[in-house]
């Protein structure tokens, strides 16, 4: 059930540029959640909204990583270890438990909600992103919690020359997956779940939207799926790549 | 405590003067985890229309100054979902007022018919949505066309018929007393301001919709003063809204001469502000010696 609480900050603490990763001591919250939630967390009395935020880790402490991109992000990154936060949450779906191994795929941020899954389920993750300095410390935390790491880069400088598109495929004909969760730029998603469907295997992907609420009430982040409108907050974030890439238009 | 909020309104009778505004609260269940509603006042309903509506496309939400802008486009079930499948759900929960859209005069008369069953305690005519083409903002800026409205809605209902008025006018009285002549039970106001976002590097507009209606604590001295106004043009009874986050927000509204108010942004803040504010507004009245909220209403000297 989703609470409304405070949580002291245990870190704020850059990782690469402008990617922060906060740790939160919130013990309800990392045993009730799972891989694919998200909290609503109030970063400052200077803002209306709450921003949503994916749970990216439950093991010592609920860790979540974010990028800074505008004032929300900004505010939050200002925010110091010792200080309370107010979060709402658990909130949303998760990704559908599987009992053998899956392959996570995702890029930049949407690595963050996949980090949780790796640490809940059995998986290899398949990670991409612009360059050395945003993948290495993906690549730090998915090292205790994933089998098998396969890394691209844009720009070549660590890892296979381009998008994890590219990699997938060979990635498929050696291993075998019970599901594939991917969580990044919808472009990618669905190029991830264009191969997925190929080889028939069940596609889980992660969807971002603003939100104001994130109980399923203001109908700020409905989506198009294939059983109609949906809300990201509720019915998600986690949607069966069939039913939302189904060759229904995008918003 | 009981005592001191318990009020009647249209014959509806409120546990305490704190409604949830229209598109804040979905129908209300959504908010159940964190607020009793049987301490509602009553949920204003997401808008109703004949039709489902996708609502609009691209960016619906965007935070501003002390607020926030949207531009949803009254994305519903339709009337005949809600009446099948949800209102049996909330009816014994809260009393439920069904706000309610059209894009033309008999629309409005079509949905209150519809609506004018067991369960439904009121109905509130959406004449001022600023997030939709075809419809809405129509009737709320023009004083003839939101008497028809008003008109056409309660010859199709027994339900009291409520009229959310625009803010988005020169004089709000002017329209209050129009619907007021047309037969309207009460008032609700206000609807959000029409607003607009750009975003400096893209040179594009933040909403999918271009423009958007402003709510948040930014409009609360907006409203208060078109509560104030309307409530000297009228003898209906007031719901007054606009950007209420405190019991001392809600004071104002009621010494503006509101006889209830509903919460809207606030939800989205904090899920359990009604509440909140219910208790504060109690311990208020305490200290100020009043015995129930009625004896606050229009109090404000001037």
């Amino acid at each position: 059930m989703a609470r409304d609480f405070f949580a002291e900050i245990v870190a704020n603490e850059a990782v690469a540029e402008k990617v922060f990763r906060l740790t939160i001591d919130a013990p309800t919250l990392a045993e009730e959640s799972r891989a694919g939630q998200f909290v609503h967390v109030k970063i400052s009395d200077e803002l209306t909204l709450r921003r949503p935020l994916g749970i990216a880790s439950t093991a010592s402490g609920v860790k979540i990583f974010y990028r800074v991109v505008g004032r929300g992000t900004q505010l939050l990154s200002r925010r110091q270890s010792g200080e309370r936060l107010n979060i709402l949450g658990p909130l949303g779906n998760g990704f559908t438990p599987r009992g053998d191994k899956v392959l996570l795929v995702g890029g930049g941020m949407g690595l963050a909600p996949l980090l949780c899954a790796a640490e809940q389920f059995t998986a290899d993750v398949l990670m991409g992103g612009r360059n050395a300095d945003e993948v290495n410390f993906w690549r730090e935390e998915f090292h205790t919690r994933a089998e098998k790491i396969f890394l691209t880069t844009d720009d070549g400088s660590v890892g296979l020359y381009g998008f994890v598109t590219d990699a997938l495929p060979d990635i498929l004909a050696a291993n075998h997956y019970a599901a594939i969760l991917t969580c990044g730029p919808e472009v990618m998603m669905r190029g991830v779940a264009r191969l997925a469907a190929a080889k028939k295997i069940p596609c889980e992907v992660s969807f971002e939207r603003r939100m104001a609420c994130g109980l399923g009430a203001c109908l700020s982040c409905s989506v198009d799926t294939a059983d109609g409108r949906k809300k990201v907050c509720k019915d998600g974030p986690i949607f069966a790549a069939e039913k939302v890439f189904g060759g229904e238009r995008d918003e | 405590m009981n005592e001191l909020l318990r009020t009647e309104l249209l014959g509806m009778k409120l546990a305490t003067p704190i409604l949830a505004a229209s598109g804040t609260f979905g129908f209300g269940e959504e908010f159940e985890d964190f607020v009793d509603l049987k301490r509602l006042g009553g949920v204003m309903v997401k808008c109703i229309t004949l039709k489902p509506r996708r609502g609009n496309d691209g960016v619906r939400i965007a935070e501003t100054p002390a607020g926030m802008l949207n531009a949803i486009g009254l994305e519903n079930p339709g009337v005949e979902k809600f009446l099948s499948d949800i209102l049996p759900r909330i009816k014994d929960r809260t009393n439920v007022i069904v706000n309610i859209s059209g894009s033309g005069v008999e629309d409005y008369g079509e949905l209150a018919g519809l609506l004018d069953v067991d369960g439904v305690a009121a109905i509130e005519l959406n004449i001022s949505c600023p997030n939709v083409k075809d419809g809405g903002i129509i009737f709320g800026t023009d004083e003839r066309q939101a008497a028809l409205v008003t008109a056409a809605a309660k010859r199709s209902t027994s339900k009291p018929v409520i009229v959310k008025l625009s803010p988005n006018v020169t004089d709000i009285t002017k329209i209050a007393r129009a619907v007021e002549s047309a037969g309207a039970d009460a008032l609700s106001l206000i609807n959000t301001l029409m607003g607009m976002q750009i975003n400096i590097h893209t040179r594009r507009p933040v909403l999918g919709n271009v423009t958007g209606g402003l709510s948040g604590g930014a409009i609360k001295p907006v409203a208060v003063r078109m509560v104030w106004q309307t409530a000297q043009a009228v003898n209906i009874p007031i719901i007054g809204m606009g950007g209420i986050q405190s019991a001392a927000d809600a004071a104002e509204f009621f010494l503006a001469g509101a006889k209830a108010v509903a919460v809207g942004t606030a939800n989205f803040v904090d899920p359990s502000i009604t509440m909140k504010i219910a208790d504060d507004l109690a311990t208020y009245l305490c200290g100020a010696g009043l015995k129930n909220i009625g004896e606050l209403v229009g109090k404000v000297a001037v």
